[in-house]
């Protein structure tokens, strides 16, 4: 079966050449069609790069990416792509336009997609992130956290997506908006059949989200392994064990 | 028993708002001794007020007031800001959540440890620089000399939050106010971090005050914690005790968390109660006894 997201030999890096900084080196993953798949590692460890280089929004990079067999050639990523792959960032309070209302911001990304029937459209996608048709008209500054990250992942569900890739789709959130979000998440990959490729430093998160996930130090993929190695803690490298280990705190 | 640190007793936050007024906190009230004492809840919840009223860190508009707001007995509450000044950084200190933003810039870390502590303790500066390298040691920096002469932007994240530690501790305060020191932190560094401030309480017999939204953290971490909602103490129970804990909001973060140990298909979602904002406190702090050294 063709991957949905197919990465091999991925380096990225930033700078012009003579003081770059190389963030991620010779990273290869395959995500399967339906497949949920997080990315760990601390900070620095190169993990948001991956998506970012995936989605286009880093220019420096060698190596294959290929979504659905296809791989990116180009710097500028194709209308077929960016119907295909949609991103959900960290802050959900950088991320949408301060004086743009819901209304614009998904029927901008409609237009944007080449996609008609706006009205009804934006009603659907509104209950499907769980917002009433009464949240249309609002500005971000009239919701709160956990309806803004609704918002941003309504926009990236407008395209009619089957790749979504969420860089730490919750951390910027509360424990008990948290849980809303993730049961969204996990409501919506399973009604539109959705492929995640996941970035969190919280391995909680991930092994509940998540069916495989990659450990990544320094930008370097460590280990890939499932979630119930995670759960087990018995990881293959010494990396993997102490990042595990260093989650929870013992005196 | 020894008497506590600080005794607090029904403190409120209050600003005015074009609506009427706003409570950040509403009537708390605790007693810390030589101790790890968690605050924990959700944003808006008033854990960070509470901190910042201690501190007389709460600006005009907003208005502090309390029956009792003791330090070792003595009032300090709205005290004027020249007495505030020398209690502050001296006698109660406190660590903020990102190193980035708490740090000077423009300054080497070392002299503005040495400024810190020559505030309130004076002394010479070859004096304050051997202070100031000794609570570097302390807070596990390897090699004090090179990073004494390091600005903030040239060290990581979790160096910073250590220098911040040092740099509040260097005047060997009673108690130390943390209010998420370890969120902005990677886990590996969180672990340094917490252990420094473990060793400081039981070494120092210092009281601290852990603000934090980590359930889990605390539970683990402090010896006692306050779980506040919409400006109140809903619940008051020993950090061992806390995953036993009976209060339906307490009861509703610790499921809405995804455990590594006990997979879930779907997380448990809070269901907020009016009455949460209201309902009067089991077992009342009153009476609650501030905990000791152990």
């Amino acid at each position: 079966m063709t991957p949905m997201l197919d990465v091999a030999g991925l380096d990225v890096w930033f700078g012009p050449a003579h003081d770059r900084v190389t963030a991620v080196r010779g990273a290869t993953f395959a995500v399967a069609p339906g497949e949920s798949f997080g990315l760990v590692g601390e900070s620095g460890s190169g993990k948001s790069t991956i998506l970012r280089a995936v989605t286009g929004l880093i220019s420096g990079w060698s190596g294959r990416i290929a979504v659905e067999g296809k791989a990116v050639t180009a710097m500028r990523r194709d209308r077929a792509f960016q119907k295909t792959v949609q991103m959900v960032f960290q802050d959900p309070y950088a991320s949408l336009h301060p004086r743009h209302s819901v209304d614009r911001v998904l029927s901008e990304t409609l237009a944007l997609q080449g996609l008609g029937d706006v009205d009804r459209r934006i009603t659907r996608l509104l209950e499907d992130v769980g917002l009433g048709r009464g949240f249309r008209f609002r500005y971000p500054h009239q919701l709160s956290g956990g309806q803004r990250q609704r918002v941003a992942i309504a926009r990236a569900l407008a395209a009619e997506p089957r790749l979504l890739l969420l860089d730490e789709p919750t951390s910027a959130l509360d424990v008990s908006v948290q849980a809303e979000i993730l049961n969204l998440l996990k409501d919506l990959r399973a009604e539109h059949q959705l492929t995640y490729v996941m970035v969190s430093h919280d391995l909680a998160v991930v092994a509940h989200m998540c069916d495989r996930l990659a450990v990544m130090q320094a930008g370097r993929i460590v280990e890939i392994m499932d979630a119930a190695t995670l759960r087990a803690a018995t990881p293959r490298e010494e990396y993997s064990r102490a990042l595990i280990a260093a989650s929870t705190w013992q005196r | 028993m020894t008497a506590p640190l600080l005794s607090i007793r029904d403190l409120r936050v209050t600003f005015p708002t074009r609506q009427g007024e706003f409570q950040a906190v509403r009537g708390v009230s605790f007693d810390l001794g030589r101790e790890r004492l968690g605050v924990v809840g959700e944003s808006g919840s008033g854990k960070s007020m509470t901190g910042r009223a201690i501190l007389g860190l709460v600006r005009p508009p907003g208005r502090v007031t309390a029956a009792r707001m003791d330090l070792d007995g003595q009032p300090i509450l709205n005290l004027p800001e020249r007495r505030m000044r020398a209690i502050r950084g001296g006698r109660i200190s406190m660590v903020m959540q990102d190193p980035k933003f708490s740090l000077n810039p423009v300054m080497r870390v070392g002299q503005q440890i040495i400024e810190a502590y020559r505030l309130h303790a004076g002394g010479g500066r070859a004096q304050a620089r051997a202070k100031a390298m000794e609570m570097l040691a302390a807070v596990q920096i390897r090699d004090p000399e090179r990073v004494f002469d390091l600005y903030p932007h040239e060290v990581s994240g979790g160096m910073g939050q250590r220098i911040m530690i040092a740099m509040m501790l260097a005047p060997d305060p009673e108690i130390l106010i943390a209010d998420e020191p370890t969120s902005a932190l990677d886990v590996s560094v969180r672990a340094e971090v917490l252990n420094i401030m473990d060793a400081l309480v039981r070494d120092r017999g210092m009281g601290l005050i852990f603000i934090s939204h980590d359930l889990n953290l605390v539970a683990q971490f402090c010896d006692r914690v306050l779980i506040m909602y919409a400006g109140r103490v809903v619940e008051e129970l020993p950090a061992r005790d806390l995953h036993a804990a009976r209060h339906p909001y307490t009861r509703g973060l610790l499921d809405s968390l995804p455990r590594l140990d006990a997979p879930v298909d779907r997380l448990a979602v809070l269901e907020r109660e009016e009455s949460w904002r209201t309902e009067a406190i089991e077992g009342s702090m009153l009476d609650a006894q501030p905990g000791g050294l152990r």
